[in-house]
């Protein structure tokens, strides 16, 4: 007893105030006495229920919010009471945003992969009523009006950031950059509307074919590409610019031989994450491209379908013997993250790998 | 030699080189070609839709008895909004709590990591959320429905009677709530990593709490790029279509009722579920709702936009 006393005594910086460790002791004690209780209970109410784990954790977890709080308060006072409490709260956010993310991973590849086989890779879904069939005409689609999408983008949204940032001055300019804000906010089912509508006008009412699909997705690509390019050619400094002028080199080339090569790697990072967030998109090709369950390569005839309105379409329209139209549509989706997921890793590893080296 | 001596020096004397020239030019078309695409983007629209909005009622099937464009139009205007509203109210606390544990609690280390996760979370396709929300969400919220109903259905948002599938408003605005969420987060995370940290060590040093420091300090400095990233996070919540299409089992009414199986429809939803089968003067109709959602959402955005713009130092938007 007295040792503990004159310890405190001794080391006034540490009195009244928890151990280091004793949040956490608390907290698996909580843990502990919840997955006990809830189990004591769930045996009580329902023997042959399955223990269940969530319930455990959750009791557990909003013991500790009240425990710490009380403990703290009494020994540390309110104020810092408060901020243990709400550190444990804001680390339960996002503990509790995870979920859905861990939810739906697991969903994904546990259902998904049971079809995940050769067929589903090289068959389309022509005359398959039932098992079988396969998503390779999907696939094909997408591939198709993403391209033509990324081809038409590309060189019209880093045309305009090089504009925004090397030439761009007043009004225009800054017309352009609301608009191109504006533009980013556009939800992607007015861009299927829109491209829908631009070809109803060209080529005749109900005209559903790839090209009106890449439209679409290109009204929704163009606002990332520049935002990205202009953010990535704004962090080139100054510094090589100017000694390119003063060696006589025109702007032009200071731009192509200079500015571009500097930010290379941040364009084409910023570039695939585009790539990534059209290739999902669902609405404007179901509107613009509609759907078919045969391969078209042709984008300027007929309808073509595309791998987020292939998994749509498995989900809605079953047939009697739902299961392997269920089966595909998952199978799609988990190719579908498979790709995106792709798309961003390999984009970060271009922007870490290749990035300038400035500051020598 | 000396013949091409006189061809060489105009090229060197003119101020500008055609290099110049060409490239500036091509750059100046690509900056107006944009302006011209979201011209076309909005005049096509309006020239779709006019014929929707003034279309005979008796032509048009999908007013399924409405008398007008305006009976039809209203109830998925309050579906849009009122989702999207739920959406925000579910998100935004996280979103902000989420942003302040990697900005501020989480070890430096783990923050950029954990940053990232919740990138791959803005990066998951709508298509697949619909999938996740009608399967494994809708069947797990339908109890929550019903315990709802059984004990606070003296409240109207949950008069219920609870739905047997568990695909409701509710449950769509859930599914919304997690799509937004990296939004929010993203850009609220941005501005509270740039509390200038004089203020931060300020405040400790006053003897602060960490909590403390954050009220008095970083939320204060924070809260322009709060409400900025709450407006875009709405604005993709108002235009997302196929998750609420996917998770939402709709029938056009107006109703706050948030658990029972009689839900309003949003504009996006309601176009991707009748655009396929859609045919004569009812395609013009549905493309007047969609020029109504690009009229609401310009404004939401252009709003959060002018908000973030105030502050010019900040760029974390996108």
């Amino acid at each position: 007893m007295t040792t503990t006393v004159s310890a405190v005594e001794a080391n006034s910086l540490t009195a009244g105030r928890l151990h280091r460790r004793t949040p956490w002791l608390i907290l698996v004690a909580c843990i502990v006495i919840s997955a006990v209780v809830v189990g004591l209970i769930g045996a009580a109410l329902d023997p042959e229920a399955e223990y269940n784990i969530v319930a455990a954790v959750f009791f557990g977890v909003l013991a500790y919010v009240l425990v710490i709080g009380v403990v703290s308060r009494l020994i540390e006072g309110s104020r810092r009471s408060t901020d243990r409490v709400v550190t444990a709260v804001v680390s339960l956010a996002f503990v509790v945003a995870l979920l859905p993310l861990i939810s739906l991973v697991f969903t994904v590849i546990t259902m998904g992969s049971g079809r995940i086989d050769l067929d589903f890779f090289t068959l389309s879904m022509r005359n398959v009523l039932g098992e079988g069939g396969g998503a390779a005409h999907a696939i094909i689609g997408t591939l198709l009006m993403t391209g033509v999408a990324t081809l038409i983008s590309v060189p019209i949204g880093l045309m305009t950031s090089i504009y925004l940032v090397e030439y761009g001055r007043g009004r225009l300019a800054q017309a352009i950059t609301f608009f191109v804000d504006v533009m980013t906010g556009i939800p992607s089912i007015v861009a299927g509307l829109f491209a829908f509508a631009l070809f109803e006008l060209i080529l005749g009412p109900g005209t559903r074919v790839g090209l009106s699909g890449a439209i679409a997705l290109t009204v929704l690509m163009v606002p990332v590409v520049v935002r990205s390019s202009e953010e990535m050619l704004r962090l080139v400094p100054n510094e090589l610019r100017e000694a390119s002028f003063a060696l006589g080199v025109p702007k032009w080339l200071t731009i192509l031989k200079v500015v571009l090569p500097t930010s290379i790697a941040g364009i084409t990072t910023g570039i695939m994450l585009s790539i990534a967030r059209v290739i999902g998109e669902t609405a404007p090709l179901l509107i613009a491209a509609g759907f078919s369950n045969n391969f078209n390569w042709d984008l300027t005839s007929d309808r073509m379908q595309s791998l987020p309105v292939f998994v749509y379409y498995s989900y809605v329209s079953q047939g009697t013997d739902f299961q392997p139209y269920i089966d595909r549509a998952w199978a799609g989706a988990l190719t579908l993250i498979a790709i995106v997921m792709l798309l961003n890793l390999v984009a970060r590893l271009v922007a870490r790998i290749f990035a300038p080296k400035l500051g020598r | 030699m000396s013949t091409t001596t006189p061809t060489a020096t105009p090229i060197a004397k003119p101020r500008q080189r055609v290099g110049d020239r060409v490239f500036s030019s091509s750059a100046l078309t690509a900056g107006t070609l944009i302006l011209a695409l979201l011209a076309l983007v909005a005049g096509f629209l309006v020239l779709e839709g006019i014929p929707g909005v003034l279309a005979e009622p008796s032509d048009v099937s999908i007013y399924e008895g409405r008398y007008d464009f305006a009976s039809f139009v209203v109830p998925l205007i309050f579906g849009t909004l009122w989702s999207a509203a739920i959406a925000l109210v579910l998100a935004l606390p996280l979103a902000i709590a989420i942003a302040l544990f990697i900005s501020h609690f989480a070890p430096r280390r783990v923050a950029a990591f954990l940053g990232y996760v919740m990138d791959l979370l803005a990066a998951v396709p709508s298509v697949v959320f619909g999938l996740w929300g009608a399967n494994v969400l809708a069947p797990a919220m339908q109890p929550v429905f019903v315990w709802l109903f059984e004990n606070l259905a003296w409240i109207p948002l949950f008069e219920g009677p609870p739905s047997g599938t568990g695909r409701t408003i509710l449950t769509a605005a859930v599914v919304l709530a997690v799509m937004i969420l990296p939004i929010i987060t993203a850009i609220s995370r941005e501005v509270f990593l740039q509390t200038p940290p004089l203020y931060e060590e300020a405040a400790l040093a006053l003897g602060a709490t960490r909590w403390e420091m954050i009220r008095t300090v970083v939320l204060p400095f924070g809260r322009p790029g709060i409400i900025s990233g709450a407006m875009l996070g709405l604005g993709r919540a108002l235009g997302e279509t196929m998750a609420v299409a996917m998770v939402l089992s709709a029938s056009g009414v107006i109703t706050f009722n948030l658990i029972s199986s009689v839900n309003p429809s949003t504009i996006a939803a309601n176009v991707a579920l009748r655009f396929p089968e859609a045919y004569g003067i009812n395609v013009n109709v549905l493309i007047a709702t969609g020029l109504i959602l690009f009229a609401i959402t310009l404004v939401v955005n252009s709003i959060a936009r002018y908000i973030v713009n105030r502050r010019k130092d900040f760029s974390g938007a996108n």
